[in-house]
């Protein structure tokens, strides 16, 4: 039996419902080893994973590296300062270099969109793609579904609105296609210069006004204003966008039901979140933090092994 | 799949699944002098049906409360490399402090023993009991490891191919062990 989720971890666009069910399944479990005295299982025991990463990090990188080691991986992190990427090596020829070190994964933020799958095509290790550019960040949409589900049960016929910068987000790509596969009703909401123009393509909902989206929706995420993205004058000020967009007690008291408030950090407070409904009773955000490792363990777990040609040197039942 | 030629072959009812385990909670007992110190593990997913049915026959006939744990051993096995992932079924759950106790780990078969050696590296993990017994309602032999059971329901000797099942009320509808010929798909 290979791997049920094939080699890679591209993205959520073209993962089955079944496939995403079952990385959420099997996070399920992985909570409880994190709530151990040791925290740690020999699952990928002599497993070798380098986290490649050329963009900032501190949640994505740091709950990777937390996944590997309580799944008893060995890692290396390298970073695009203070490694040869500096000298100008390109990226296949350090992805090369380290396969030629023998590493069994690669877990690769890149600023560029496409990187991770470029890679994937030319190495033979099990590639995961922790963000490339502005177009996924698996992960980090399927541990926004397992703490959705776990507050709203089954997600099908929900409704979630993915609000603010969605142009520039890999987040918001992830949540749309993750959450319209288990069967989630998606919005968005934010100044029409930060939505992308086909952004009806993707079958989604589209409000013009937070307050509509707020009296719409069963849960919010609210995404974070990427003003090292912005080019060009997208919005007049910071502080305009949180007058007009900014999620409020405020404006949340005013609706009906008790709404979850997701935020995949870094926060901008004050900004797109105000601190009152980040440490609020409707936020979920350090939930979504504890399980990303859950998640990214799950994620590590269904893509290891499966050597079929190691296959006939363990012949033999296993009861 | 080869043509199925016999049909399952039931090796205890129902009735005699009772028995027997009524016998084994008895041996539990007495291998580790009462229950001051017991702690009954079941391993995912028929061992904790078993541990279940033993802890209250053991807690009916030793008029005590047993403490009850249960593992779950997939990310403990050996052949993740070879054979790949398989799901994860059900959770582990330990909540009492194992040091010093006496744990005996309940399974429905003993086959191999890799199961057994997965769950010991597993307890390992969170504590250092007094000692570890192990009690399985079927002992079907081939075993590949140093490993055997001290508390026995039945010993059964099958044919390569063949394959024990051990079947509980709350899984499959019904309390049975049936011997399943060869070619069979799991239930």
């Amino acid at each position: 039996m290979t791997s049920p989720l094939g080699k890679d971890l591209l993205g959520l666009e073209f993962l089955s419902s079944e496939q995403i069910r079952l990385i959420l399944d099997t996070a399920e479990p992985f909570k409880e080893i994190s709530e151990r005295a040791i925290k740690k299982v020999p699952a990928l025991r002599g497993s070798t994973i380098v986290n490649l990463f050329f963009e900032n990090s501190t949640r994505t990188r740091i709950s990777f590296e937390f996944a590997e080691k309580r799944l008893s991986a060995d890692t290396v992190n390298v970073s695009s300062s203070g490694s040869s990427v500096a000298k100008g090596e390109t990226l296949v020829d350090t992805a090369r270099n380290l396969e030629a070190m023998r590493i069994d994964m690669v877990v690769i933020r890149h600023g560029a969109s496409g990187a991770a799958s470029f890679l994937a095509e030319r190495i033979e290790s099990n590639v995961i793609n922790a963000g490339d550019g502005t177009h996924e960040h698996p992960t980090q949409g399927l541990l926004d579904l397992l703490t959705l589900r776990d507050h709203l049960g089954d997600l099908k016929g929900k409704r979630v609105c993915i609000c603010g910068d969605v142009l520039h987000s890999r987040v918001a790509r992830s949540n749309i296609w993750g959450l319209q596969k288990v069967g989630a009703e998606v919005a968005v909401c934010g100044p029409r210069s930060l939505l992308p123009n086909s952004i009806e393509e993707f079958g989604v909902t589209v409000f013009k006004r937070i307050e509509e989206a707020i009296e719409w929706a069963d849960a919010l995420n609210v995404l974070r204003l990427q003003l090292e993205r912005m080019t060009a004058g997208y919005i007049p000020s910071s502080r305009e966008y949180n007058r007009v967009f900014g999620v409020s007690r405020e404006r949340l008291n005013r609706a009906k039901r008790k709404i979850l408030i997701l935020h995949p950090g870094p926060m901008n407070r004050g900004v797109e979140i105000d601190s009152d409904v980040a440490d609020g009773p409707h936020s979920v955000i350090l939930n979504q933090v504890t399980n990303g490792v859950a998640v990214r363990m799950a994620v590590l777990y269904l893509l290891a092994g499966g050597k079929p040609e190691l296959a006939e040197a363990a012949k033999g039942g296993n009861r | 799949m080869p043509a199925r030629n016999e049909e399952p072959q039931t090796l205890l009812t129902a009735s005699a699944v009772e028995r027997t385990l009524k016998r084994m909670a008895d041996q539990i007992v007495e291998l580790n002098d009462g229950t001051e110190d017991l702690v009954i593990v079941g391993i995912q997913r028929r061992g904790v049906q078993l541990a279940s049915r033993l802890c209250a026959l053991i807690e009916k006939s030793e008029d005590a409360k047993v403490l009850q744990g249960s593992l779950d051993i997939t990310l403990y096995r050996d052949d993740l490399q070879t054979i790949g992932p398989r799901p994860v079924v059900g959770p582990t759950n330990i909540p009492w402090v194992i040091d010093g106790k006496n744990v005996v780990i309940v399974d429905d078969v003993l086959y191999t023993g890799r199961t057994v050696r997965a769950a010991l590296d597993e307890i390992a993990d969170f504590g250092r009991p007094a000692r570890i017994a192990l009690a399985v309602l079927i002992d079907r032999g081939g075993r590949e490891l140093p490993i055997q059971p001290d508390v026995v329901g039945k010993k059964v000797t099958v044919e390569p191919g063949e394959r024990v099942d051990v079947l509980v009320e709350d899984l499959d509808g019904r309390t049975a062990v049936v011997l399943i010929p060869p070619g069979d798909a799991a239930p």
